[in-house]
């Protein structure tokens, strides 16, 4: 869903969600128990496991997008339909369903490019 | 999506701009999840407070609200989750006057759409709760795991933009848990022992939500004794939803859909034994300090009866930190006619309505008032607050109202 990124990537294998997970205030994770707590998603390929928690991100990417603290795109390996009600109001890109596990796939900090028309994520260079 | 008449009538904007654009969004997400086409749903729920929508959501409401021809109005009974305040209390949660009048624009917003301002989020306890097979639009997780595991329903998580849409609509798209072939189980649960505690419950949904992982997950649970009361399921569910994104559980013998294990298992699926001691290490796991700011009970709202357990405990106390009950502005005028409200107010407590804590600002709150090791009955509200900045701990009923009396959280 949505159109083609390139950025860099921020990878973990933890869950997604905004309204748990995230300061969206400063634009970092904010929850303390994850693994990516402290580091900023603004501008970042956001590359987990699943989206996790409750309905309330279907808003809050309409919310983040509007000021301009949003991450470029959202990959999951499994996706929930809120995560996919909020991309398609907020106009986030997303990509979900892997033959693999993408976050073990994709290195952290990679450029990466999603095109969700071709359900295709590409890594463009491992390390920048 | 295959469409028919009245749904391509609708895109083609013969009902107005408004119903268009709410099926162009539902269509969306329907062709994302390969739904085959739409179904007709009976009623909706709309998770909206305003700390999710901001402004953005709220003027995007507006410019809905504001359409003059055309169809503006949903067309099935279509509620609200709780607001992001209770005007009544705005003072003692420190909320600002712009958080209020944002709140109030997108009210205003939504009674003009024809949504009904219910702000509950116990609406299969307080408004109607529906029946099995019964196809619905309900946001809050806590709703929707619930109406399909305890009614029968069918629902997946409709986030506040696609359960407006389905009110706008009548319908949603086929796909999830509206399709028999997905409601059956995919991992087994065994447990050697049934919870009694609203806070035990809520714990061990907590520990299968982690386990089970991902909202295409339907655990089957099997060994609960006797009969779970609602607010016993509700908070079970509520936590499930929480910490795993689950939509869907059966309880052997126990849940419509689940009368024997081979209705809804089929052979060879994973079985996972959880104990007391599991539920019990998850609940051990968030007490990280002894001193408690404030204590909530919250996430989802009370019902009458929790009101009165806890007016019960307050009799005769008084608290040292801030207790505040939260329950659905359905409850509270008889919480209020029963006398519970001022046996908790006596003792130094608050009961708010028609709002829910982690819906309202809780960051700009614990800013506000300084609150952060906050203790509380609900496993839901201890998830989810730690990444608001709280430090929150998960206790009995009876141990919180201790806590608000002493300042402490005895360790159990």
């Amino acid at each position: 869903m949505g159109l083609t990124v390139r950025g860099p990537a921020l990878v973990a294998h933890d869950g997604f969600s905004a309204r748990y997970d995230l300061d969206r205030i400063k634009g970092v994770f904010s929850r303390p128990a994850h693994k990516l707590a402290g580091q900023s998603y603004v501008g970042r390929i956001l590359v987990l496991d699943t989206a996790k928690g409750g309905v309330a991100t279907a808003w809050m990417l309409h919310e983040m997008q509007s000021r301009g603290i949003v991450p470029l795109a959202i990959v999951l390996n499994s996706v929930n339909p809120i995560l996919a009600q909020g991309a398609a109001l907020g106009d986030v890109p997303m990509l979900a369903g892997f033959d693999v596990d993408i976050t073990a796939a994709v290195p952290n900090g990679a450029e990466v490019e999603v095109n969700p028309q071709m359900s295709l994520l590409t890594v463009v260079q491992a390390k920048p | 999506m295959k469409l028919n008449d009245e749904e391509n009538e609708i895109l083609a904007g013969k009902a107005g701009p408004v119903p268009q654009q709410a099926l162009r969004h539902q269509i969306k997400v329907g062709e994302f999840f390969d739904a085959e086409d739409f179904v007709p749903v009976t009623q909706a729920h709309i998770m909206a407070d305003t700390e999710s929508l901001g402004e953005a959501g709220v003027r995007w409401l507006e410019g809905l609200a504001a359409v003059s021809h055309g169809q503006r109005r949903v067309r099935i009974p279509t509620i609200t989750d709780p607001r992001g305040t209770d005007f009544a209390n705005a003072k003692l949660l420190g909320q600002t006057q712009a958080m209020l009048d944002l709140e109030r624009r997108a009210i205003a917003a939504f009674e003009q759409l024809g949504v009904a301002m219910t702000n509950t989020c116990i609406n299969y306890q307080t408004i109607q709760a529906p029946t099995r097979n019964e196809h619905a639009a309900f946001g809050d997780t806590g709703v929707v795991i619930y109406s399909n595991s305890i009614c029968g329903a069918r629902s997946n998580f409709e986030g506040g933009p696609s359960a407006l849409a389905a009110g706008l609509t009548g319908r949603t798209p086929r796909y999830g848990f509206h399709l028999p072939e997905l409601r059956r189980g995919t991992l087994r649960i065994q447990v050697d022992y049934t919870p009694t505690t609203l806070n035990g419950w809520g714990a061990l949904g907590g520990v299968i939500g982690r386990l089970a992982g991902n909202y295409w997950a339907v655990p089957v649970v099997e060994g609960i004794d006797g009969a779970p009361k609602s607010d016993q399921l509700k908070h079970f569910g509520a936590s499930m939803a929480s910490f795993g994104s689950i939509a869907l559980f059966h309880l052997v013998g126990l849940t419509p859909e689940a009368g024997r294990l081979a209705d809804v298992a089929d052979d060879g699926l994973p079985v996972h034994r959880i104990t007391k001691a599991d539920a019990d290490a998850l609940q051990q796991s968030y007490h990280t300090d002894d001193q408690v700011d404030v204590v909530v009970f919250s996430a989802p709202q009370l019902s009458l009866y929790e009101l009165s357990d806890l007016a019960g405990l307050c009799d005769g106390r008084r608290f040292s930190v801030p207790l505040l009950a939260v329950t659905s502005p359905q409850v509270k005028p008889d919480c209020d006619r029963m006398g519970y409200t001022a046996r908790i107010e006596a003792a130094g407590g608050n009961v708010l309505s028609g709002m829910c804590f982690y819906q309202s600002y809780a960051r700009e709150i614990s800013e506000a008032r300084g609150w952060k090791r906050l203790a509380t009955n609900s496993a839901k509200l201890v998830n989810i607050l730690g990444g608001y900045g709280y430090r929150p701990m998960l206790a009995s009923m009876e141990a919180c109202v201790d806590a608000a009396v002493n300042g402490k959280l005895v360790r159990t």
